[in-house]
């Protein structure tokens, strides 16, 4: 039969309102994915904007206020709204149902619920962004934001309030699916690691997202009313703010960074063709991670007054949530080794988040070493460690698995070249954008500083200078995606030769998922049997495991 | 670009040799393990190249020995890692006996210090070489950091509660403060210097003798007290600035928060100083607090001078 005829869930139906009032999972991932590309852009610019401004130690063409305000415009819509939902509510949306071979998420009304709550929060924060700014920084740090600041922290702080709820709605709805929603034979360790990392992240988001949501309605209340909570004028305790957020925020960063392990151990199992090795481990050391990330959060606070033996704590705990970490990259490196390795585009960013990933966990070592954090602590070296592990680790991963699937979900092959020198400038575009931070932050240059000592500006120009390469990899990624949109090739079902169930239905999917319900009776990652190598959906309409 | 770049920190307290020796040890790890990690991804990428699409390489599933190892030995290089920060952690925690206490007091955007020979400054602590200092602090307003990166040192200030922080500084010269806790609108010039003095001269100098002023010319020695006691962190050109900029105001008409104007001569100068909540300029608010008792009469005819000759009309 011939592609141009055949059904699938983004021509199934073509008004406006038949995606605004979507129930399928795959319609509201990209829903998912066009909002979250627009905070990126928003908090693309902010960044851009402050890192010309800080050419030169001396203000340029913004004054502190503004400053203040759009390096908190960059934190928070990156991180509540780029970074935390990216790869859960955009490829984890779109996958898991498939990869479990479902129909859908185990509620899909609540599904597009969440993505209504999320923009209505979005809009709010935007709100508070563009009538004003906030000027609070993303962590909100009391007495400040509740007392002092002269901006839009309410507003701000109810849209991030409200658009926790649509992670809990995700998480709960990941959790629900993956515990009763998985394909016949498709047994707990037969489940991609990617669904694994998922289920992790969704006990965190679970667990975690509504302490911060509390948190922010605290300082809310306090703000309103004048209730003591945190401002001591008021009675209140300020160190208090900052464990109930780090208590969230912390784990957050495993909300960012899990989902990314699993995307990587999918693309590198497909791209040298191997089982991954210690599979059962991988699978195991996110569910230590998302318990153990919990119980580490007071290494923020090692200078914040806390008890020097609270710190202690902190501090060797901090280092017991490395090592599951580090096993992930063993394991990676491991399933190389024999393998059949090809470099195309994913791979490219899978084995860039392994490099990046790295320099971002071992520098995270230099922050849990207590004699080393009061240093470097509010430092440049602490906002270039957090960037190689979001950027570095998250991004890349968001790339190399919206590179991977993008054929699964558009249904068209990108350019691979363009592609590929585009991941090699983003590469080096990062690199030079935040390594020359860990020296200047060694130096001693405090963090969210608009003026700086004149010692310090090389590494800003050096900075600058790379933030203006990564710049343009983005844009030159977003031109060949676009491109591919419409003019890309078709792709085949399985266009890379991988194995997973998302590969044994057509490119795009039906909205049905599959024709017939799979039934799986292998192991996860099986590339020894060349059932995997078959590219036959399109042909048979059918699928099997 | 300026020439005085910078690669590493001065080392200027009795803690930084320390912090820096585990710094390099965390530096060794790290190095040793992304050239591990990077020569065999390298290796492997060209080694296992796909020659064929007909590879199909053999399936490993795992190696417990494997899995064992490479959880023991990270193990226990965090676990000296850990002990080691921690034993740095706690001498910095806690101050010696006979430390001096300096009093330290945090507000947006500006530190208050005070000596034990009652002599206060602002965003300038004289230290003296080689005894061990101790600053209690606390702030008026939001939370801050006090922080040396020369000494390694830093704690937050915190209102509501007293911090401390102690050192044994171990190089003479100047050493920069930075607010290190994000406190808003001029978070970034909230900064100023210690000046590590000898001892005997810190002592002179507790007392109200200032060695080092004596070869200033009044406008040098004023425009050097305007940027120690921290007025530039509000009297400066920005527009959002918290006072008005001094720039040309001295000997032109200054319009008043009540509808009045004055002629701002020293007269009027000095009393803004002393007294500032007497006469405020127009579109401020009345927030800058006192000098008085912070600048002696030689000083404050020198920040004047000093005003005066940003002010006078060409």
């Amino acid at each position: 039969m011939s592609e141009s005829t055949t059904s699938h869930y983004l021509n199934a139906r073509k008004t406006v309102a038949s995606w605004l009032f979507t129930v399928d999972h795959k319609r509201i991932g990209m829903l998912y994915l066009g909002s979250i590309i627009i905070y990126f852009l928003l908090g693309g610019v902010a960044a851009l904007l402050f890192r010309v401004e800080l050419m030169t130690p001396d203000p340029n063409f913004m004054e502190s206020d503004t400053y203040n305000r759009l390096f908190t415009m960059h934190g928070v819509t990156m991180i509540f709204f780029f970074l935390i939902p990216s790869i859960p509510a955009v490829l984890g949306n779109f996958l898991l149902p498939i990869m479990l071979g479902a129909r859908d998420l185990a509620f899909p009304r609540i599904n597009l619920a969440s993505w209504y709550v999320f923009t209505l929060g979005g809009l709010l924060t935007l709100g508070a962004i563009i009538f004003g700014g906030v000027d609070t920084g993303w962590t909100f740090y009391t007495p400040y934001s509740s007392t002092y600041a002269n901006s839009n922290v309410i507003l701000a702080a109810l849209g991030i309030f409200i658009s926790g709820f649509s992670s809990i709605m995700t998480g709960l709805n990941f959790i629900v699916t993956i515990h009763k929603m998985r394909a016949p034979g498709l047994t707990w360790f037969r489940l991609p690691l990617f669904v694994w990392a998922h289920y992790a992240t969704s006990i965190i988001i679970v667990l975690g997202t509504p302490v911060v949501a509390i948190t922010i309605l605290l300082v809310a209340i306090e703000r309103i009313f004048q209730v003591g909570i945190f401002d001591p004028q008021l009675g209140g305790d300020p160190v208090l703010f900052q464990h109930l957020f780090w208590f969230y925020s912390h784990p957050a960063v495993y909300i960012m960074i899990l989902p990314g392990m699993g995307v990587v151990s999918e693309v590198i199992a497909c791209f040298s063709r191997k089982r991954i090795f210690g599979y059962e481990v991988v699978a195991m050391s996110s569910l230590a991670i998302a318990i153990l990330g919990f119980f580490v959060w007071g290494h923020h606070m090692f200078v914040s007054s806390q008890s020097m033996y609270a710190g202690m704590i902190f501090s060797i705990l901090t280092f017991l949530v490395a090592i599951p970490s580090a096993i992930k990259v063993f394991n990676w490196i491991s399933t190389l080794y024999g393998g059949s390795i090809r470099l195309d585009t994913p791979m490219l960013y899978a084995i860039g988040f392994i490099g990046l990933f790295l320099v971002g966990g071992l520098t995270g070592l230099f922050l849990g070493t207590m004699g080393v954090n009061v240093h470097v602590h509010d430092t440049y070296f602490v906002v270039a460690h957090f960037h190689y592990v979001m950027v570095g680790g998250m991004v890349m991963a968001f790339f190399g698995g919206l590179h991977f699937w993008w054929p699964k979900m558009t249904g068209k092959m990108f350019p691979e070249i363009p592609a590929r020198i585009t991941a090699v400038i983003i590469f080096i575009g990062f690199n030079l954008t935040f390594f020359p931070q860990f020296i200047a932050g060694y130096l001693g240059m405090p963090r969210r500083y608009h003026v700086y000592a004149e010692e310090f500006q090389i590494w800003h120009v050096l900075s600058t200078g790379g933030a203006t390469v990564l710049g343009l990899g983005y844009v030159m990624m977003a031109a060949y995606l676009l491109y591919s949109l419409f003019l890309g090739a078709k792709a085949s079902s399985n266009p890379w030769k991988a194995a997973g169930l998302e590969w044994k239905t057509t490119s795009p999917p039906p909205t049905e998922n599959f024709v017939v319900p799979p039934v799986v009776t292998q192991e996860a990652y099986a590339y020894e049997t060349e059932d995997v190598y078959q590219d036959d959906a399109d042909q048979k309409g059918t699928t099997h495991g | 670009m300026n020439s005085n770049v910078a690669y590493f920190p001065k080392q200027a307290s009795s803690f930084a040799a320390n912090v820096d020796n585990l710094y390099f040890f965390l530096i060794g790890v790290s190095v040793f393990f992304t050239i591990l990690i990077g020569a065999l991804v390298i290796y492997f990428i060209f080694r296992y190249r796909r020659r064929s699409d007909a590879e199909r390489p053999k399936p490993v599933h795992g190696n417990i020995p494997l899995e064992i190892t490479w959880t023991v030995i990270p193990l226990i290089l965090v676990m000296i890692m850990f002990f080691w920060g921690a034993i740095i952690f706690y001498k910095q925690y806690r101050p010696p006996a006979d430390a001096m206490e300096i009093l330290v007091t945090g507000k947006q955007w500006m530190w208050k210090l005070q000596h034990p020979s009652g002599r206060s400054e602002i965003n300038m602590l004289h230290v003296p070489l080689g005894r061990p200092v101790k600053l209690t602090m606390t702030s008026e307003d939001v939370i801050h950091s006090f922080y040396i990166p020369a000494f390694r040192t830093k704690s937050d200030v915190v209102p509501g509660k007293y911090t401390t922080l102690w050192f044994t500084a171990t190089e003479l010269g100047e050493h920069h403060l930075f607010c290190a806790e994000y406190c808003g609108g001029e978070h970034s010039l909230m900064k100023g210097w210690v000046r590590v003095i000898p001892a005997e001269e810190y002592d002179l100098w507790a007392e109200g003798v200032d060695a080092d002023m004596a070869a200033l010319t009044p406008v040098e020695a004023g425009k050097r007290l305007f940027t120690e006691q921290g007025c530039y962190a509000c009297h400066n050109p920005e527009s959002g600035a918290l006072g008005p900029n001094i720039e040309g105001v001295y000997g032109s008409m200054v319009k008043l928060a009540d509808g009045t104007e004055v002629l701002a001569d020293e007269a009027y100068i000095r009393e803004s100083i002393l007294y500032p909540q007497n006469r405020v300029v127009a579109g401020y608010m009345p927030v800058m607090p006192t000098y008085r008792g912070l600048l002696n009469e030689t000083q404050l005819m020198q920040v004047i001078a000093y005003i005066k000759s940003v002010g006078v009309e060409e």
